[in-house]
């Protein structure tokens, strides 16, 4: 090829701006040839609008011109995207072409990485970057492109074309768009005997944002789907389900570590999961098989695992053995501390009192959760307490209020909390205004204390997955359909684990007498009459 | 006479006026049953045997610790830990307010944490205060986790009547607590027993309630030198025989032991050779000894000092009845109890409102029917 042609058809080196290399190089027939019927203005637009630097040259407009007759650059709207382009995943600008005999011209491009060109302050119009290599022209390009790179050009793209009226070019949503992280402004916290407060302004990440998405939805689900089992009868007993507080676990869970101990009432599902517990795990210890976290022992209230206490259904109790960890952990000289969670009907308990008045005393590094979820079972805390200021009932403790709807809010205030029980200052309190949208547990319908429409409006304006959605959306750190994908994934997770909790066998019966003791020899046990001599394992 | 000579010339620190005690009962070890040695014997007090136990098994494992109201400063309610808090420090010896439900929640949650506590009640009475966290908190989360979370603990302090201390401070508690599965409650009665359950409760890797008696504290017994040892031990769930005999059984535990001991004493002046054995652990009941001695001996009483509705004594009762034991029974088992009322404070009513020598005397009359 001469002159031109063979300046723009050369096989060796050609700059060409594109997006970066891709995956998926859309090379269906049908694709390749779909969109070739271009108007000729608009081509001729694109043409006027970009550069296109061949064999390190850039083409002058009247070259660009004649290079029109032999090429054309195809744009794609996203509706004739694939999927996985509409996704983002797939990238590549390629430049569409077919040579003047309309075969396609094969200019390849290679998987190359993404050059970052940190294009913030580049000015507009300005070639930012390149992509060397083989490029092979194929009529159907696709316009989704990823990177920085390609966004200054898509920007540059539609700003020309917005001038010159022309259509934009770039159209579909890609990774390029999202922002890695961002940063936001969350309410102030109430306090109690402090001198500062947990910072208002919080950065998250798009991979933070989507853990506690994914988390979140896991744990909604999970509870939903307990809901459906206890209802057909395959979950017994008691079940506390915990959708519409997922903030606190979640958020909790976001500034302790894994060897950090936690410990918390009877509405415990979220915190076992957010723990360790995986969700089939928990699942199969719901409806009581061999294996459930507990082996079917312990059920829906005493689920345990690594550094979680539980899982205790003696309202209140759990408050003194939280101080009991956070003793051993100073004991041990350690810088771990322990998380210790009640309710707000267990707030008015005794002991809690007792152990403010120790924890204090010793300065052990507890950090006392009050969940405020408004209603006692079935009283409100209006009705339950003399002082609903429950983050001042410790009195000689410091205590924060917090707005536990808002993961960020939690993260936030648990971050500080740690912080000052790892500063040796001794236990601090937390008091998490949330709600739940269960009832107390299964056998109570929720309603009869509270009106359906008190539910709905914090469902609706409250909801923590929500809030997380459109902070994530609002932002452009996800896209609607990466969420949705995470939603999916979710469901099929919980739809997996509930199958393997009702198919799973029953703990056998000579698993019946065992875990009396630890460390023991064999023992006799006596079954329900005298010839029932029954035998138990350590 | 000559047994206080000894002890006196032998070490003053632990000589004992043989005045002011109630008597000293020899108490020869479980190996060493059949006959006497030369061994050395030490005079030693049940608290001093507590104590050094404590004492032994704080130097010996880190994780060890003691906490309870007055046990650090003030050496002890009942001077038990006396020592303790000024060799071993703040950190292993835990002055607590007064809150019992509290801190003995505190201690099962360290003892989950992975160390071991010892909670110190000052008696069981207060215990009751706390009753929940050693049940459910303590007893079954072993069984609950399905063998995920082990609590080793020790609970002890003084239990049963005492000496006008009325009713609310008088109560037994152990059918109470033996009632419980994954527990383990232990009555000592000498200093031997003290200091080796002691010491086998404190390294066993289960709640263990310790059941001591404060009328016993001041009480010395002769230890053998070999329990002098730091790692003498003596197993959980083991009764002992302190007495063999071939005429009647006689059951007891803590301080009706030595009761026990003192009716058999006067039993063999009229011919009845009585067998005394000392359950030494509540649960898990060890059934084979007595029922061996029962299959001997064919009359079995029972002696304890809590009130009879659904005791100890009811439980060894059943179980002699289930067991194979039943057949060699020559007459129905008999209960030496605590009168069925909460304890009165006058000291006459007190003291027949608990077993006496001659209580044991008849009741061991009317078995044999003589």
């Amino acid at each position: 090829m001469t002159n031109q042609r063979g300046l723009v058809w050369n096989w060796g080196l050609i700059h060409v701006l594109l997006a970066h290399s891709s995956d998926t190089i859309s090379n269906s027939p049908r694709r390749k040839w779909a969109s070739c019927n271009l108007l000729e203005e608009r081509r001729e637009r694109i043409l006027q609008s970009w550069w296109l630097t061949v064999g390190g040259k850039t083409l002058s407009r009247h070259m660009k011109r004649n290079m029109a007759d032999r090429e054309q650059v195809v744009e794609r709207n996203s509706s004739s995207l694939t999927k996985s382009e509409r996704r983002g995943k797939g990238v590549h600008g390629v430049l569409a072409g077919r040579g003047s005999s309309g075969s396609a011209l094969g200019i390849k491009v290679r998987r190359r990485r993404r050059r970052r060109t940190g294009g913030a302050g580049k000015p507009e119009g300005q070639i930012c970057g390149w992509v060397e290599g083989r490029v092979r022209v194929v009529p159907c390009s696709v316009v989704s492109v990823e990177g920085k790179m390609l966004t200054n050009i898509s920007g540059v793209l539609r700003a020309c074309a917005q001038r010159n009226g022309a259509a934009a070019v770039v159209s579909a949503r890609t990774y390029a768009d999202f922002t890695t992280q961002a940063t936001f402004e969350i309410k102030k916290c109430d306090v109690h005997k402090l001198d500062e407060a947990p910072a208002t302004q919080v950065v998250m990440t798009r991979d933070e944002g989507l853990q506690y998405y994914r988390t979140m939805q896991t744990m909604r689900r999970m509870e939903l789907k307990a809901d459906q089992l206890y209802k057909q009868k395959i979950i017994r007993g008691f079940c506390h389900l915990y959708d519409g507080q997922e903030a606190c676990a979640v958020g909790i869970e976001a500034s302790i570590k894994l060897t950090d101990h936690l410990i918390t009432a009877y509405r415990a599902h979220g915190y076992t999961f957010t723990r360790g517990g995986t969700v089939k795990e928990i699942m199969a210890e719901l409806t009581g098989r061999r294996s459930g976290i507990a082996k079917g022992k312990g059920g829906s209230m005493h689920m345990y695992c690594k550094n979680f206490y539980g899982g205790n259904g003696i309202v209140g109790a759990q408050v003194p053995l939280g101080a009991g960890v956070a003793l051993a952990c100073r004991y041990k000289g350690t810088d771990e501390l322990c998380v210790c969670l009640y309710g707000d009907g267990a707030a008015n308990q005794g002991q809690i009192f007792e152990t403010y008045n120790m924890a204090a005393l010793w300065k052990l590094p507890v950090i006392f959760i009050c969940e405020n979820n408004r209603y006692g079972m079935g009283t409100s805390v209006e009705r339950a307490a003399a002082s609903t200021d429950y983050f001042k009932r410790g009195e000689f403790i410091p205590g924060l209020r917090v707005d536990g709807m808002d993961i960020l809010c939690v993260r936030e205030a648990t971050r500080f909390a740690a912080d000052h029980c790892r500063s040796g200052k001794g236990p601090i309190l937390m008091e998490l205004q949330t709600y739940r949208y269960h009832g107390h547990s299964m056998s109570d319908p929720g309603v009869s204390y509270r009106t359906r429409d008190e539910i709905q409006e914090v469902r609706s304006k409250s909801d923590p997955i929500s809030l997380l959605k459109d902070r994530l959306l609002s932002n452009n750190m996800a896209s609607v359909e990466e969420l949705k994908e995470i939603d999916i994934e979710v469901r099929k997770e919980i739809e997996d684990a509930a199958q393997f909790a009702t198919t799973d066998p029953e703990p056998p019966l000579e698993e019946l007498c065992n875990h009396i003791f630890y460390n023991n020899p064999p023992v006799e046990v006596r079954g329900t009459n005298p010839w029932a001599k029954l035998k138990s394992l350590s | 006479m000559a047994t206080s000579l000894r002890c006196f010339l032998r070490s003053g620190k632990q000589a004992v006026l043989v005045v002011a005690r109630r008597g000293i009962h020899r108490s020869p070890p479980a190996a060493l049953q059949c006959q006497e040695t030369s061994r050395r014997y030490i005079n030693v007090t049940v608290r001093d045997a507590l104590n050094q136990a404590m004492d032994e098994e704080l130097e010996r494992d880190e994780r060890v610790f003691l906490l309870g109201e007055e046990v650090a400063q003030y050496d002890g309610a009942y001077k038990v830990s006396r020592g303790l808090w000024k060799k071993y420090g703040d950190k292993r010896i835990i002055d607590t307010p007064i809150s019992e439900m509290g801190f003995a929640g505190i201690a099962v949650g360290a003892a989950m944490a992975g160390l071991r506590p010892i909670c110190e009640f000052m008696t069981f009475n207060f215990s009751m205060q706390a009753i929940d966290q050693v049940i459910n908190s303590a007893a079954k989360t072993y069984y609950m986790s399905a063998g995920l979370q082990p609590v080793p603990i020790v609970f002890r302090g003084p239990n049963g009547a005492s000496a006008g201390v009325a009713a609310q401070h008088s109560q037994c508690f152990a059918a109470w607590y033996a009632h419980c599965p994954g527990l383990k409650v232990v009555s000592p009665w000498n200093s031997e027993d003290a200091k080796g359950l002691l010491k086998s409760a404190i390294r066993d890797d289960n709640p263990v309630v310790f059941l001591e008696n404060e009328l016993l504290y001041g009480v010395p017994f002769e230890m053998s030198e070999e329990s002098q040892s730091k790692d003498f031990t003596v197993p959980i769930g083991k009764a002992k025989i302190e007495r063999p005999g071939s005429h009647i059984t006689l059951v007891s535990h803590s301080r009706y032991v030595g009761h026990c001991l003192d009716a058999a004493a006067v039993l063999a002046k009229e011919g009845i050779d009585c067998e005394v054995i000392n359950l030494r652990t509540i649960r898990p009941l060890d059934v084979e000894c007595i029922e061996s001695s029962v299959m001997k001996t064919n009359h079995l009483v029972t002696v304890e000092g809590g009130w009879p509705q659904f005791g100890v004594g009811a439980e060894i009762c059943a179980r002699i009845m289930e067991g194979s034991a039943f057949n060699y029974l020559d007459s129905p088992v008999t209960r030496v109890t605590g009168v069925d009322i909460p304890m009165p404070y006058a000291k006459i009513l007190e003291e027949h409102s608990l077993p006496q020598v001659k209580d044991i005397i008849f009741s061991v009359k009317k078995t044999l029917n003589v």
